[in-house]
């Protein structure tokens, strides 16, 4: 099992045709994600190296039994790409696009959340990759293989960091899940962690974590009060100073509000271990495998 | 982007949110003009992006040009918090009966807009929120379905704003609703909304105005609005966060003396972080970005180095999209162009890794380290920085 994304995954690209989306649409292929079409307006009948375009999400769906979207068009553009998708009647839509204005992604989030039939991860992330299944998005799979660890983060790379020296250590990964650096993402690490916690796979949950907003503290009495799985933790933003955005644009600590520091300790308040550095994490990660691994192999 | 007082309050008058005359003067004699234009009682007050700006001496009250004179000489160049005043804000003075509170604020933990009123307007309202919570009015709106009269009608009386004013607060709190939307704002907040005149007037019905006005706009959206755009002041700030942005890098400037570069904005977090914790001060946030190439990592280590205080530079890329062996020529072109004088710590990962490290190790540069992971990386340049520190000493 995995979470979110498998052989089952039949991905429609809105963006196919554009440099970035055709590149990372092949990469995704190749690793063995079906890629049934793409979505252009005015370039429908074209294909792109054999993937069919269309002129709509709807043409899409109806031709090719699409099921998930990814969203790879310019930030202008990106809110209407996410609720044609939606509109559609596609069920899992993954934004990378960086820089959607923050009140379209209110009205967005809005929208999906009080019709209830897609899930949205991002926007503003690197995807989904379930390792040996199916790599929806921009992570380099090559740094991951099939393991129980299921990730999920805020930022991309740092999740690359820490997973790298995670498979370093012999150990690989249910899901990995980037769920974005924007103030309002589509989906939150309360949904991913609970969608980890019913995953026969996954047996230890990676958080990454950074400043702004309280997504961090809401997981952490999640996770007390609904996961029975290990969790680790890491938070990055430590020295950043206060109303900075450092880079994402959800990054910012507004007054006393959003610090690395509160949601630490808040996670670790409620039982979650908490790396320093994003080795620790990994370290963490690896022993409490190790210990399961060993007192499966006594019993 | 976060407006001065002065912006936030033109934005106000173009959405009919009602507010005091006033004009914008950068030296005494425009001061003394814009103050002849408003008339007397008029009040100087100091442009600057910081709160406390009455406490400091920064808002003056002046019955007369001379008075006007006196206080733009003295505000302009006065130093309010660490920041230098060079802009004034001329208003007409008005008549005040109450101070109340009002804001509309971007919610992302309940991502819906949050409405929030309160009489006890006119100090600092986290300050209100810590010793009396019950004294704000809180409301959230469905941003699907926007403001409605009735949400208006239910802050104010919930607030407990004075019977006759129920009616001008909630058309005020649906203005500034529309401020918050149609500017793509993240923050409204106006502190404080003023009632004029005194209760029970013969004409009936007293008038509310902003005071004050607090706005943050939302960079990603600037480009539905290319007049707010055009408020941003690059004069206004640091050199090396003008010149990282001309180039379109990110870029934070911080306090320390060690450089920064990373791919990834929670990676470069997660950098400054591991070298605080071995003991060292990063310069700055630098990220280079998702498919950093040779010329961007040229441009980036400019940018770092043009801080006179950086004596170490980190750099620490985990390649996913981003090839190391692009940022590794980046580094050698950057080298060759800058000739930096400052020790360099490179700890290069992920895709093609290997063939990054072996252009480096061929150019053989001077007084770059290679490092083999994220925290010994860290280690060696809090090192160095301290050598160079004790070099000059």
């Amino acid at each position: 099992m995995s979470i979110l994304v498998d052989r089952d995954t039949r991905l429609c690209v809105s963006g196919i045709t554009g440099r970035e989306g055709t590149f990372h649409s092949l990469r995704n292929r190749d690793y063995g994600t079906q890629v049934v079409g793409g979505v252009t307006p005015g370039k429908g009948g074209q294909d792109v190296d054999g993937i069919p375009v269309f002129d709509t999400f709807h043409d899409a769906v109806e031709s090719t039994g699409a099921n998930t979207a990814m969203i790879f068009v310019p930030p202008r553009f990106a809110a209407d790409s996410i609720l044609e998708a939606e509109d559609a009647g596609i069920e899992l839509i993954v934004a990378i696009t960086e820089g959607i204005p923050a009140h379209d992604e209110l009205r967005v989030f809005n929208k999906l959340n009080a019709d209830g039939r897609a899930r949205l991860i991002g926007p503003n992330c690197p995807g989904i990759l379930s390792p040996g299944k199916a790599n929806v998005g921009i992570i380099p799979a090559a740094f991951f293989r099939e393991g129980n660890v299921g990730v999920v983060s805020r930022s991309g790379t740092l999740t690359y960091q820490i997973g790298n020296v995670i498979a370093q250590q012999g150990f690989g990964n249910s899901t990995i899940v980037g769920i974005g650096g924007d103030p309002v993402p589509g989906s939150d690490f309360i949904d991913v962690i609970a969608m980890f916690q019913e995953d026969s796979e996954t047996e230890l949950i990676v958080m990454c974590g950074e400043i702004g907003g309280d997504a961090e503290e809401r997981a952490a009495d999640f996770i007390e009060a609904n996961v029975t799985k290990p969790v680790v933790a890491y938070i990055a933003g430590f020295t950043a100073p206060p109303g900075k955005t450092m880079g994402h644009a959800g990054a910012i600590v507004s007054g006393s509000q959003g610090t690395a520091q509160a949601k630490a300790e808040a996670l670790e308040a409620k039982g979650v271990r908490v790396g320093r550095t994003p080795t620790e994490v990994a370290e963490l990660a690896v022993s409490l495998l190790g210990d399961a691994r060993s007192a499966s192999s006594l019993a | 982007m976060d407006l001065l007082e002065y912006q936030g309050k033109q934005l106000f008058a173009r959405r009919d949110v009602p507010v005091p005359a006033g004009r914008h003067a950068l030296t005494v004699e425009e001061a003394t003009a814009a103050a002849d234009e408003v008339g007397f009682p008029c009040v100087v007050k100091a442009q600057v992006q910081i709160g406390g700006r009455g406490k400091a001496g920064g808002i003056k009250v002046a019955n007369s040009r001379d008075e006007v004179r006196e206080h733009a000489e003295a505000i302009l160049g006065m130093d309010i918090r660490g920041l230098t005043v060079h802009e004034l804000w001329i208003e007409a003075a008005s008549e005040i009966a109450s101070e109340y509170y009002a804001s509309v604020v971007f919610d992302r933990s309940a991502k819906a807009p949050l409405l929030m009123l309160s009489t006890k307007g006119g100090m600092d309202i986290e300050e209100v929120a810590a010793e009396d919570p019950g004294a704000i009015a809180r409301l959230h709106v469905d941003p699907l379905l926007g403001f409605q009269d009735f949400h208006g009608r239910r802050l104010a009386y919930e607030a407990g704003v004075d019977a006759d004013v129920v009616r001008p607060v909630g058309a005020m709190l649906a203005k500034l609703y529309e401020v918050f939307v149609s500017e793509d704002a993240t923050l409204v907040e106006v502190n404080p909304l003023i009632v004029t005149g005194s209760a029970g007037e013969a004409d009936g019905q007293r008038d509310v105005k902003a005071l004050d006005a607090k706005v943050t706009l939302d960079d990603n959206a600037m480009y539905r609005h290319p007049d707010n755009a055009q408020l941003r002041d690059p004069s206004r700030e640091d050199p090396q966060e003008r010149m990282a942005k001309e180039r379109g890098l990110t870029y934070v400037k911080l306090d320390g003396d060690i450089g920064i570069l990373g791919n990834g904005a929670g990676l470069v977090m997660s950098t400054l972080d591991v070298v605080a914790e071995a003991g060292g001060s990063p310069a700055n946030f630098l990220d280079a970005g998702g498919g950093s190439k040779a010329e961007a990592i040229t441009s980036a280590v400019e940018v770092i180095l043009s801080n006179p205080k950086v004596k170490a530079v980190l750099f620490n890329i985990f390649g996913g999209i981003t090839r190391c062996d692009e940022v590794a020529r980046g580094l050698i072109e950057a080298f060759d162009q800058i000739k930096p004088e400052v020790p360099f710590v490179v700890r290069l990962d992920g895709t093609n890794d290997e063939e990054g490290r072996r252009l480096l190790a061929e150019a053989s540069l001077p007084n770059v380290h290679i490092a083999a992971t994220m925290d010994g990386a860290a280690a060696k340049v809090v090192e160095l920085a301290r050598e160079a520190e004790t070099a000059a000493a």
